[in-house]
C-alpha cells in the first residue's frame, strides 16, 4: 500500500519543477513544455485523489481524461501562435516580443 | 510492497526526467525528456489501476502532442537544435528556484498537515471495468458525461480550426 502523501508529493515537486522552469526558460517552446509538467502533475493529483479518497466514483479520473483532451487543444493553439510568432520576429524568444509591452 | 518499488521506480524517473526537461539547453532534448515525463506519469495512472487512463494518457499526450512539439520545434528553430540556445542568467535562476522552494514547502505543508489524507482506503488491485467507464462516458443520467463529451469534441474542432486560422499564411492581395 502506497501512503496518499507520497503521490501528493511526488506530483507538488513535479508542478514546482514545471513553475520554475516557466520562470527560468526564456524560449517559447521550452515555457509551454513547463507548462504541461504542472497540467500533468494537476492531472495526477486529480486521479490519486480518485482512487484512493473515493473509489468508489470516478469523477476524477473523467475529469483527468477531459483534461488531457483540452491541454491537446491549448497546444494546438499555442504551438500556431508560436510559429507565427517566430515568422514575424524570426525569434523564439520571449524578449523579441515586446509591441504590447509598456 | 512490488507497488511501492515500482513506485519508487516511477517517482525517480518522473523527477528525474522532470529536472532535466527543465535544465537542459536543447529545447529538443527538453521535449524527449518531457516524453519520459509522460510515461512516467502514464506509469503512475497503472499503477492506480486507472487503464484506460494509462492508454489515454499515452496516447494523447506521448503520441500526439510531444509529436507536434516535436514538428514545431523542427519548424521554428535551427538555430536552437544546435544547442546554440540561452545561457541560464544566474539571477533568473535564482529567482526561480526562490519562488519554486517557497511554493513548494507552503504546498507540502498543508498537504501533509490536512487531516483528509487520514481517511485514505485501502484499494483493493482491481482496475477500473471498461464497460463501467464507456457506460458513464456517454450516459446522460446522473453520472454521466455525455454533456462534457460532446463539448470537448466541438472544442477541440474550435482549436483546431483557430490553430489552422492563426497558422496559415496570409495570402497576399
Amino acid at each position: 500500500m502506497i501512503p496518499v502523501s507520497a503521490f501528493l508529493v511526488l506530483s507538488t515537486l513535479l508542478f514546482f519543477l514545471g513553475v520554475f522552469g516557466f520562470v527560468t526558460r526564456r524560449n517559447l517552446v521550452a515555457m509551454l513544455i513547463s507548462v504541461e509538467l504542472v497540467l500533468n502533475a494537476a492531472d495526477m493529483n486529480f486521479a490519486v485523489f480518485n482512487r484512493i479518497l473515493f473509489p468508489g466514483q470516478m469523477e476524477g479520473m473523467f475529469f483527468t481524461l477531459f483534461s488531457i483532451g483540452i491541454s491537446a487543444a491549448e497546444t494546438a493553439v499555442a504551438l500556431a501562435i508560436i510559429i507565427n510568432v517566430y515568422r514575424n520576429y524570426h525569434s523564439d524568444q520571449v524578449n523579441s516580443i515586446e509591441n504590447m509591452k509598456f | 510492497m512490488a507497488n511501492l518499488v515500482m513506485f519508487c521506480i516511477l517517482a525517480v524517473v518522473i523527477l528525474g526526467s522532470a529536472f532535466m526537461c527543465v535544465m537542459t539547453k536543447s529545447i529538443m532534448r527538453a521535449a524527449t525528456f518531457l516524453l519520459f515525463v509522460l510515461f512516467g506519469v502514464a506509469g503512475i495512472y497503472f499503477l492506480l489501476d486507472y487503464t484506460f487512463l494509462g492508454a489515454a494518457q499515452i496516447s494523447v499526450y506521448a503520441g500526439g502532442i510531444t509529436m507536434m512539439y516535436i514538428f514545431a520545434i523542427q519548424l521554428v528553430s535551427k538555430r536552437t537544435l544546435q544547442n546554440l540556445v540561452e545561457r541560464f542568467r544566474g539571477s533568473r535562476v535564482c529567482q526561480g528556484l526562490l519562488i519554486s522552494v517557497v511554493g513548494l514547502v507552503t504546498v507540502a505543508v498543508v498537504l501533509i498537515k490536512n487531516q483528509f489524507i487520514n481517511q485514505a482506503l485501502t484499494v483493493a488491485d482491481v482496475e477500473v471495468p471498461m464497460n463501467q467507464i464507456g457506460a458513464a462516458l456517454v450516459g446522460s443520467e446522473k453520472y454521466g458525461y455525455v454533456l462534457p463529451f460532446e463539448f470537448i469534441s466541438l472544442f477541440l474542432l474550435a482549436c483546431i480550426v483557430g490553430a489552422i486560422m492563426i497558422a496559415r499564411k496570409e495570402d497576399k492581395k
